[in-house]
């Protein structure tokens, strides 16, 4: 089974282009099975099921989500191998820049939008800086200098990343996606392998359960601003 | 890129590659003093540091040396020669009918695309940027110079062979028209930024009706404004050979002068349209029908000619357009 993590901001279209390349790839007579992680609530179980793709989501509630996300990879590539895909999309919300699901030999997607502006780039982590597919959307909403400038910008923090381009909603690139994707290693355990990078460190407090402001109340991993 | 480049001091290597600065802040580190090697910078980086930006030193050397590895291309996309033609086999249609053609296209050329919404022409353009080798969902095949292109050059997003200029042009950065160009030309590192902002914001005026200022904001710019800015920028900024426009009639612009503007730059212009003035312009028109092409028509004499009455009838109505503007009456 081909095995890709996917990750992007909230609402920059990953389940939008997910299902354009699914559509693409099914022609072919692939067959695709996705594991969407989220943390409160996600429509895109519907969206999903109504493209007859089959999905599983995983809401990771008051836990933090990359760590749910770690916690239960291993049963989602189980759930792909007994379900007989030959690819398993695993899409997760990249919830807080810092974050990344990739994980070393398994392909890693990172989705990015064009409103996001031009300095987004620079502000996300390793969910972008360490993929190896970088998807762009919304392109048909700004102006063609923007784009280019957009793509330099991600460029600049990944050099080494396919960049392509892709319209969720005509589906322009979803074809070209599908081919990506298809060149993903096989894999049918990810036990034992490594995320490329760490998760940001906690346990605070506030992680514990914590509500109370002040200086009493923070323990732990606790780090301070400087003002001047 | 030589690896040995790491273990320079920074201020040699700026002298080699001045923009290899820029790659500190872009990660947010300080930028390394002009005596210390990058080598050295990123060995000698506290862990706390590291952590705190999401950065793994062993990766930071690679990252260093695919960022000096996309200067050296950006500069060269620049002074490599450009391509002499490109070459469009047929393949087929939704319903698996064959296209039986060969389209061959060199810049300075007009072609335009006509046919109804889902006939296929945003595929068709998808199969260009993708450099489509038969294995696109229309088995269409393109040809660089007559030969199959280097596949690299598939993801290069720095040589992208398209640039489009969609109907929707809107601006999502709060900028001034002025610095909003500036941005566009560093990001192409060209030489003469002031020079080149300069003169794309003149061309701009000359194409629209109503002038702006390089203070103006870019989102308050009207829609024909922005399409004569979008216009200028691509002519004198984009590195792709072909300029698609769609859709661009009654954006307030000199049409024909716009389209003149990308031909004189060398450009190939593919224009899906319906405007007849437009339309006609083109030395071919494609004609698309249920995903494929149904015909490639060469514009006639007789075609010409009716051209310049379109354009006198096109003239007479922008003269009524402009008296409604100054408050005159239509009698």
């Amino acid at each position: 089974m081909r095995v890709i993590t996917l990750a992007g901001p909230p609402s920059s279209g990953k389940s939008a282009v997910t299902i354009k390349a699914i559509a693409s790839l099914k022609q072919k007579g692939v067959s695709v099975g996705v594991v969407k992680f989220d943390s409160l609530s996600t429509q895109d179980q519907l969206l999903y099921e109504k493209q007859g793709v089959a999905v599983t989501t995983g809401l990771s509630g008051n836990l933090c989500p990359d760590h749910f996300f770690v916690s239960n990879v291993e049963e989602s590539l189980a759930w792909g191998v007994a379900s007989g895909f030959d690819l398993l999309v695993i899409e997760s919300a990249g919830l807080c820049n810092r974050c990344a699901p990739h994980i070393q030999g398994v392909l890693a997607v990172c989705v990015i939008d064009n409103l996001s502006g031009v300095n987004t780039p620079k502000k996300i982590g390793p969910m972008l800086k360490m993929a190896d597919i970088v998807v762009i959307t919304k392109g048909d909403i700004v102006s063609q200098a923007e784009r280019e400038v957009f793509a330099h910008r991600v460029r600049q923090v990944n050099g080494s990343a396919t960049i392509l381009n892709v319209n969720g909603l005509t589906g322009q690139g979803g074809d070209e996606l599908g081919r990506l994707l298809q060149g993903a290693p096989e894999t049918i355990s990810v036990e034992g392998k490594l995320l490329r990078f760490s998760l940001p460190a906690a346990l605070c407090s506030y992680c514990l359960g914590q509500r109370k402001i002040g200086a009493d109340f923070q323990m732990g991993n606790v780090k301070k601003m400087a003002f001047s | 890129m030589n690896e040995s480049f790491l273990e320079l001091p920074l201020a040699v290597l700026l002298v080699q590659s001045p923009l290899a600065g820029e790659f500190f802040p872009t990660l947010g580190l300080p930028l390394p003093p002009g005596t210390m090697s990058p080598a050295a910078y990123f060995a000698a980086l506290d862990n706390g540091v590291l952590e705190d930006l999401a950065l793994e030193r062993d990766s930071l050397v690679e990252q260093f040396t695919d960022y000096l590895l996309l200067l050296s291309t950006l500069g060269k996309g620049r002074t490599a020669s450009r391509l002499e033609s490109i070459t469009i086999l047929g393949g087929h249609d939704k319903s698996g009918r064959r296209e039986d053609f060969s389209l061959t296209v060199r810049p300075g050329e007009i072609i335009s695309l006509v046919g109804p919404t889902g006939s296929g022409k945003s595929r068709f353009l998808a199969d260009i940027e993708w450099l489509a080798q038969g294995d696109s969902p229309t088995g269409r095949s393109l040809l660089i110079d007559g030969a199959p292109p280097d596949p690299g050059l598939r993801y290069a997003i720095d040589r992208k062979l398209v640039a489009q200029l969609s109907q929707n042009m809107n601006f999502v950065m709060d900028l001034s028209v002025e610095e909003f160009i500036t941005m566009h030309a560093e990001s192409r590192m060209v030489e003469d930024i002031p020079g080149v902002t300069r003169s794309i914001i003149s061309l701009a005026n000359e194409l629209a009706g109503e002038r702006f200022s390089p203070d103006t904001p870019v989102t308050s710019l009207s829609g024909g404004q922005s399409r004569a800015l979008m216009i200028a920028d691509t002519s004198c900024l984009s590195n792709s050979p072909i300029v698609l426009i769609d859709e661009i009639e009654n954006a307030g612009i000199d049409r024909k002068r716009a389209v003149r503007t990308l031909v004189d730059k060398q450009k190939i212009v593919l224009m899906a349209t319906h405007d007849p003035i437009l339309a006609l312009m083109g030395e071919r028109r494609l004609v698309f029908k249920n995903g494929g092409i149904a015909a490639i028509i060469t514009t006639s004499d007789a075609e010409r000619a009716n051209l310049k009455l379109f354009e006198e009838m096109d003239a007479k109505l922008g003269a009524v357009r402009n008296a409604l503007r100054n408050g005159e009456r239509i009698e």
